[in-house]
């Protein structure tokens, strides 16, 4: 019996660190089973940084206008300057830990930044970029 | 044999107190909250309301309760209270999240609903405190606000604060940024001496 209460502790801290990896794996399985390819962190991070013109605002925008050149560091929502907190998971362990988060937010900032959805390709590739940090 | 058993009593001893401890930390805690909900000692002056029951004289604004809606609502602004406006203006606002004010805050139909229902039930004309009954005097029947900032209580309240302090001032930007200036906004505190305005100091008229 007591040899196994140093489970207790590894049970408490140990799965939280793990979460955020197994979570990308198995949303990018998915993305697979719907067509997308291997997940590419180089092509992840090229679309980040691209630029396109978002139509109510009038000016040209790309996922980093609201969350920053530098991810390990808190951006600022371009319209009403609230803090964003870092998206690299490495710095900020509750990033992609929470599947429904990260495809309620995937669906948003894609229409909005990009005018469109993102494919499953891009969503993959994205996830790649951001676990890289 | 005896040795061992003895030790897993012990052990099993310890885990009991700590789970006790633990349920009372959580009891005080929510004991806290109910106080700071309902209890009336941030509020120093009630102004219009004279003939208010000691229940109807808590902050000037209900604080948010719902644990849904303020993480949801509160991801790329603050947390407005549900006070600020009244029902028929939290439904609309709520039928049309994918072009809200120019973003897209589209919610899946569970947490919609869910926060609609919050937002109705505890809506401007449905609270007693003295900021809600204020927007909803100031508020045509037919008229139906999706801006608290641009509702003519708001807008009276604030006619004397300058552009070069809001929307030329990179630290405010805009009216909706409620918290930058009102530093009790989150306890629902609005009182004109809490507010600091960035880089401009303490408002004083
Ligand atoms: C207009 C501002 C804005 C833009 C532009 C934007 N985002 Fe976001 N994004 C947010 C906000 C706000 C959150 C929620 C922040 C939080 O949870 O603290 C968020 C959260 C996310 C999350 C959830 C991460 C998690 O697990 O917590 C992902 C993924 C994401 N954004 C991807 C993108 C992508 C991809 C783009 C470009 C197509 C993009 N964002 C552009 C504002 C923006
Ligand atoms: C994706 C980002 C985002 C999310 C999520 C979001 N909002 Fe907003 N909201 C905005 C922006 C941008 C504005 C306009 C701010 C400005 O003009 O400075 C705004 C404005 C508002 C205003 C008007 C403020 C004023 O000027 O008086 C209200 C009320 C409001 N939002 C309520 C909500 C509610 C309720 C939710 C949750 C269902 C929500 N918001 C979720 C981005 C968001
Ligand atoms: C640029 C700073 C600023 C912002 C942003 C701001 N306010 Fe104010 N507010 C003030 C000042 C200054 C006063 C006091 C004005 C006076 O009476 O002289 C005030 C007064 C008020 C009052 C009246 C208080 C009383 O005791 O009568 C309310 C209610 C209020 N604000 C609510 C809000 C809400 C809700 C928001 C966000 C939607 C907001 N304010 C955003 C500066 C601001």
């Amino acid at each position: 019996m007591k040899k196994y209460f140093w489970l207790i502790p590894v049970l408490l801290f140990g799965g939280q660190a793990q979460a955020g990896e197994s979570v990308v794996q198995a949303l990018t399985g998915q993305y697979q089973q719907h067509g997308a390819g291997l997940a590419d962190a180089a092509h992840g991070k090229e679309i980040w940084q691209q630029q396109h013109m978002q139509k109510k605002l009038k000016k040209r925008v790309s996922c980093a206008s609201c969350h920053g050149a530098d991810l390990r560091r808190s951006g600022e929502h371009l319209r009403t300057g609230k803090r964003i907190e870092p998206m690299a998971p490495s710095v900020n362990q509750e990033r992609l830990s929470d599947p429904k988060k990260i495809e309620k937010w995937f669906l948003r900032n894609c229409k909005w930044t990009w005018g469109r959805e993102c494919t499953t390709q891009e969503k993959a590739d994205i996830l790649a970029f951001l676990q890289s940090l | 044999m005896k040795q061992k058993l003895k030790c897993n009593r012990i052990w099993g001893m310890m885990l009991l107190v700590g789970c006790i401890m633990l349920s009372m930390g959580t009891l005080a805690w929510s004991d806290d909250d109910e106080w700071f909900e309902h209890g009336n000692k941030h509020e120093s002056e009630y102004g219009e309301g004279k003939h208010e029951s000691a229940w109807q004289r808590t902050t000037g604004v209900a604080v948010v309760s719902n644990k849904l809606y303020k993480t949801e609502c509160s991801a790329c602004h603050f947390a407005y209270q549900p006070g600020f406006l009244p029902a028929r203006s939290w439904v609309k606002m709520m039928s049309s999240l994918d072009d809200h004010f120019g973003e897209n805050a589209e919610l899946d139909a569970t947490s919609r609903t869910a926060i609609e229902q919050y937002l109705r039930g505890h809506a401007a004309d449905r609270q007693p405190n003295r900021f809600s009954r204020s927007m909803m005097r100031s508020i045509g029947k037919r008229e139906t606000p999706l801006r608290i900032s641009q509702t003519p209580y708001f807008q009276r309240k604030h006619h004397e604060v300058p552009a070069r302090m809001v929307k030329n001032n990179p630290k405010v930007r805009s009216f909706a940024n409620c918290a930058s200036c009102h530093q009790g906004a989150a306890k629902g505190q609005f009182d004109e001496d809490a507010v600091r305005i960035p880089g401009f100091g303490n408002w004083e008229d």
